[in-house]
């Protein structure tokens, strides 16, 4: 039986990423495909996540298999003590699958060592969600036509932000150049700056949203979270300055496209909604494709 | 040969193995990380014992006890300029250095508090790297990495 699962988006090598990417295209054109009838999958989500939740539930429906699961650890025996091995192993053996958000980090990866069936991590804290990784990934491939050569110029919160981490390990595969803008307190860190150096990678920083807005390819915009800040103050300064405004589009490239993992709060006005530069609704939408390409792909359909 | 013979007279081993130039700070955690603690071996310890190369150094000389070299790379972690003398019939017969372990499992504490290794009973695993002489621990769960200061 095939076990392999994904916690981490460096599980997938460059193959692997294009493959599900190729296969999500498939899914894209024909939505509903019903290769995995009989399966039945359990999402287990020991903290809430609507968003991420209800996409993959669709997707796995899409695919004709059942679901099973929580989404809320409060009313199962979690509460009452059990051990995270215990639950896996008890829900591995009644599935072939298993979607999983904890609120931990390194929780998946320990669930895909104890569990007798694939893990798909959905979150582990702050760690990994590769799942959004790869559907960030397709969009990029969508909106430009490939992956090779781009230019990500990454917004907000480089700091913590695990997306903008994830991504740049993905993007490593394909040549890219990246520009960091992020106010000072929250710069990318610099074992992800010497992991770019190691590959011959070539980035710039900066702490103006305006600086390069026209030169790049991918604009990935993140949240500025309050809490990130020690200083109230900073973030007061610093929250209205990563703020996108159609007003600052007008000479963007022709190309150029708008992701956020969503949500947002103050980062991207409403007015940028109706400019063409704005994908990241249909990005969201993308992800049940990508999450349908994962699933079948790891259960050696696809 | 002359200085080992010195060095080994003031508790001769006649059996067993003797760990030289270990941090005289870290002679414990030494002790610690072998599992000595709770053993009937006979075990002496020298502590800031005057070395020309390193300054104050550790010593530990267990008889009767011989060790893998897994368990014993373990200490390249807190003492990377350690040496091992295994002793036979009150004689050298094998002197190596300590290599740091590419991976270490159960013996440090990850110092990221939302790792599960924190919050559930997971034995811990580390990847080892070393950059400009600091050595930093890869935590194989959360992939955040601690420093050495996660050992103690």
């Amino acid at each position: 039986m095939n076990r392999k699962s994904l916690i981490s988006i460096g599980d997938f090598s460059k193959e692997e990423i294009l493959h599900v990417l190729e296969t999500a295209k498939e899914f894209e054109q024909n939505r509903s495909q019903k290769i995995l009838d009989g399966k039945v999958i359990a999402c287990i989500f020991f903290e809430p996540s609507t968003r991420t939740r209800l996409s993959f539930e669709t997707a796995v429906n899409r695919l004709g298999a059942k679901v099973i699961g929580f989404s809320d650890a409060t009313n199962t025996s979690v509460s009452k003590g059990e051990t995270l091995k215990d639950t896996i192993k008890m829900v591995s053996n009644y599935v072939d699958m298993i979607i999983m958000r904890h609120p931990l980090e390194g929780s998946s990866r320990y669930a895909s060592e104890v569990a007798s069936v694939p893990v798909v991590n959905a979150g582990d804290g702050a760690n990994q969600h590769p799942s959004q990784t790869l559907l960030d990934l397709y969009s990029i491939q969508k909106t430009q036509g490939t992956l090779e050569n781009l230019t990500i110029n990454m917004v907000g919160d480089l700091k913590y932000g695990r997306t903008t981490h994830s991504l740049l390990q993905a993007m490593s595969h394909f040549n890219p150049s990246f520009i960091f803008t992020a106010p000072d307190e929250l710069k990318m860190p610099a074992e992800y700056k010497d992991f770019l150096t190691e590959k011959g990678i070539g980035f710039t920083e900066t702490t103006s949203l305006e600086e390069h807005l026209d030169d790049c390819d991918i604009l990935y915009m993140t949240r500025v979270q309050q809490e990130r800040f020690t200083d109230p103050m900073e973030y007061e300064k610093v929250k209205d300055v990563y703020r996108l405004e159609a007003s600052m589009l007008g000479n963007v490239k022709k190309n150029m496209k708008i992701l956020h993992p969503l949500p947002r709060v103050g980062e991207i006005d409403q007015d940028v909604d109706d400019t063409p530069y704005a994908y990241y609704f249909k990005q969201a939408e993308n992800g049940l494709y990508v999450r349908m390409a994962i699933i079948a792909y790891l259960l050696g359909y696809r | 040969m002359e200085h080992t013979r010195k060095e080994l007279i003031v508790s001769a081993l006649e059996n067993g193995t003797v760990l030289d130039h270990i941090p005289a700070e870290n002679v414990y955690k030494a002790l610690d990380i072998l599992g000595l603690k709770d053993i009937n071996s006979q075990i002496t310890i020298g502590i800031n014992l005057n070395s020309r190369m390193y300054g104050k150094k550790g010593i530990i000389k267990i008889a009767d006890r011989f060790f893998k070299d897994e368990e014993l790379n373990k200490l390249a972690l807190i003492a990377p300029k350690g040496t091992v003398n295994i002793i036979r019939d009150f004689h050298v017969v094998e002197k190596k250095k300590l290599e740091m372990p590419a991976e270490i499992e159960g013996i440090a504490r990850c110092m990221n508090p939302k790792c599960i290794t924190n919050h559930q009973p997971v034995p811990t695993r580390f990847s080892v790297s070393e950059e400009k002489g600091e050595i930093s621990l890869l935590c194989h769960y959360c992939e955040k990495k601690s420093d050495i200061k996660a050992l103690f």
